[in-house]
């Protein structure tokens, strides 16, 4: 079965009179319905390779290599595709929540109006079907009284619901393929466990592949059938979750797996004694 | 006998509000002493921030009292030089709590120039030389500028800062909530290894139960500007009585067994 998402040798660069090179070499796959972990400190690179696999980066950045989709038969490298065509996979094919919902939300915009775009262009609603279904989005990601968080903007609704509506905006256009960076660092930890649940549950549904980016080995865990792990620019490995756990091979993941640890030894054991 | 109240921090009562605002604590007391400590944990608006500041005399309940060595803290008075040098807090971003204009060393010496703590130039540089050697911190790294740092180097900085009066009680912000996994640990380890030596008080603010537990001996849990549940950490951990405890227990992220 070939990929839904083949990355091959990857890199971004800023380009000259600055040239230096920020990521180098990652390459991986995404197959159908597969939820791929990607876990790094900050400044590793994960975010910027998320955006190269979006099409997004901006001047003065730049990709390298190749991180291709296969569309229907048809293939379309991110890295080199046009505009145009990018903007044919990007919503229906691949789509993105960041960190702050507010990367992908419109502050003057009501919610229900930044659902209908998404609706509208990629699967043809119109009238009351559009109205219908902008609800059933936002009763998909749990929010209560979907008719009065269609009218909000998004300052008048919390954290946690923007994030839940970022995601409806996410997957309004059915894309095969979820990128979530860091959706739940923002969050208190209780709203990013339900968070967490509700983005599960809907890739699950959907029978969608998710790439899942974060600092939290923990999180990652939870939610990835395969994690890369990403260091200096570079990816440092890619293994099965529970093999990366037990026998991790890269000695920073080794450091990263047995901090974790001990940060839960704390909840089991108390280190004051009783 | 009356307990003893010396170097005791202490909120009794206290509720805040900011202006015609809602209430943002409503009778919260907690008290921390030399050789404790206490996490106070709660998510954001809870009320954490809020209660910080009145700890460290930067706001005035609007009812209830702040009370450091069994006296009120009276903004002005005559005792709150005392109370600046023994109370120190460290903040939660080591990237904005340091002047990055300014060397480490300088930055290490300024609560002992800004407090008016005897001693010379000479005095000040060994003070910083020790406390650089107290976090780990290589001798040279006084004449260096913050940027030279990465994040767990300069939480490490800021907790020498915040060592250098000699506090008898540090009131510490999410001092982890920045840093990555792995130098998490050790800004860990040195926090309970400093106040153990020195017999610090710690006063601990973090949404983070797993820091908290790391770091204190006794929890306040406060919700929407109340503390729920206060009690020894091993018994919040292992039979939380309030539900708003066992949610943020529960929601924990933890690694699959091995």
């Amino acid at each position: 079965m070939s990929a839904l998402l083949s990355v091959e040798d990857l890199g971004v660069d800023v380009v000259p009179p600055d040239a230096r090179r920020l990521v180098e070499s990652v390459t991986f796959d995404v197959h159908e319905g597969e939820r791929l972990g990607v876990i790094g400190e900050s400044g590793s690179g994960k975010s910027l390779t998320a955006l190269a696999i979006l099409g997004l980066l901006a001047h003065p950045l730049r990709a390298r290599g190749h991180a291709r989709f296969t569309v229907g038969g048809a293939v379309v490298d991110a890295v080199s595709a046009s505009q145009r065509r990018l903007d044919r996979v990007r919503g229906a094919t691949v789509s993105a929540v960041f960190q702050e919902p507010l990367a992908s939300l419109d502050p003057l915009m009501r919610v229900g109006d930044q659902l209908a775009w998404p609706l509208a262009h990629h699967r043809g609603l119109r009238g009351d079907a559009l109205r219908r279904a902008i609800l059933d989005a936002l009763a998909d990601v749990q929010l209560p009284a979907p008719e009065r968080i269609a009218r909000s903007y998004i300052h008048e609704i919390s954290g946690g619901q923007r994030q839940r509506v970022a995601i409806a905006l996410a997957l309004a256009a059915g894309p095969r393929l979820l990128i979530a960076d860091e959706p739940t660092t923002a969050l208190d930890v209780t709203v990013q466990a339900g968070v967490l649940e509700l983005l599960q549950r809907e890739i699950a549904d959907r029978g969608m592949s998710l790439i899942f980016i974060s600092h939290d080995l923990p999180v990652v865990s939870a939610v990835a059938d395969r994690v890369l792990v990403m260091r200096g620019g570079r990816q440092a490995e890619l293994d099965e979750t529970r093999r990366l756990l037990r026998s991790p091979a890269h000695e920073y993941t080794r450091s990263l797996v047995a901090a974790s640890r001990r940060l839960d030894a704390f909840l089991e054991v108390h280190p004051h004694g009783r | 006998m009356a307990a003893d109240t010396r170097g005791v921090l202490e909120a009794a009562d206290v509720s805040f509000q900011y202006r015609r605002d809602r209430p943002v604590l409503h009778g919260v007391s907690v008290a921390v002493g030399p050789g404790q400590s206490l996490g106070l944990v709660g998510e954001s608006g809870a009320g954490k921030t809020s209660l910080l500041r009145l700890l460290l005399g930067l706001d005035a309940p609007t009812s209830g009292r702040v009370l450091f060595d069994g006296a009120p803290l009276d903004r002005g008075s005559r005792g709150l030089r005392a109370f600046r040098r023994a109370v120190q807090p460290v903040y939660q971003d080591p990237f904005s709590s340091l002047d990055p204009r300014r060397t480490v060393g300088d930055a290490i010496a300024e609560p002992l120039r800004s407090l008016g703590l005897p001693g010379g130039r000479g005095e000040r540089a060994q003070r910083v030389a020790e406390l650089l050697r107290d976090v780990d911190l290589p001798a040279d790294a006084a004449s260096r500028y913050p940027e030279a740092f990465s994040g767990g180097q300069r939480q490490r900085i800021a907790i020498a800062r915040a060592l250098a009066p000699r506090p008898r009680i540090i009131l510490a912000d999410e001092p982890v909530s920045a840093l990555d996994t792995s130098v998490r640990m050790h800004v860990i380890e040195l926090f309970l290894r400093l106040a153990h030596e020195n017999g610090i008080g710690i006063l601990l603010v973090s949404h983070d139960l797993t820091i908290v537990s790391a770091l204190c001996r006794r929890m306040a849990v406060l919700e929407a500007g109340r503390i729920v549940e206060e009690g020894e950490t091993a018994d919040l951990l292992t039979a939380p009585q309030h539900p708003y405890t066992q949610r943020l227990l529960s929601a924990v992220p933890r690694l699959p067994a091995a």
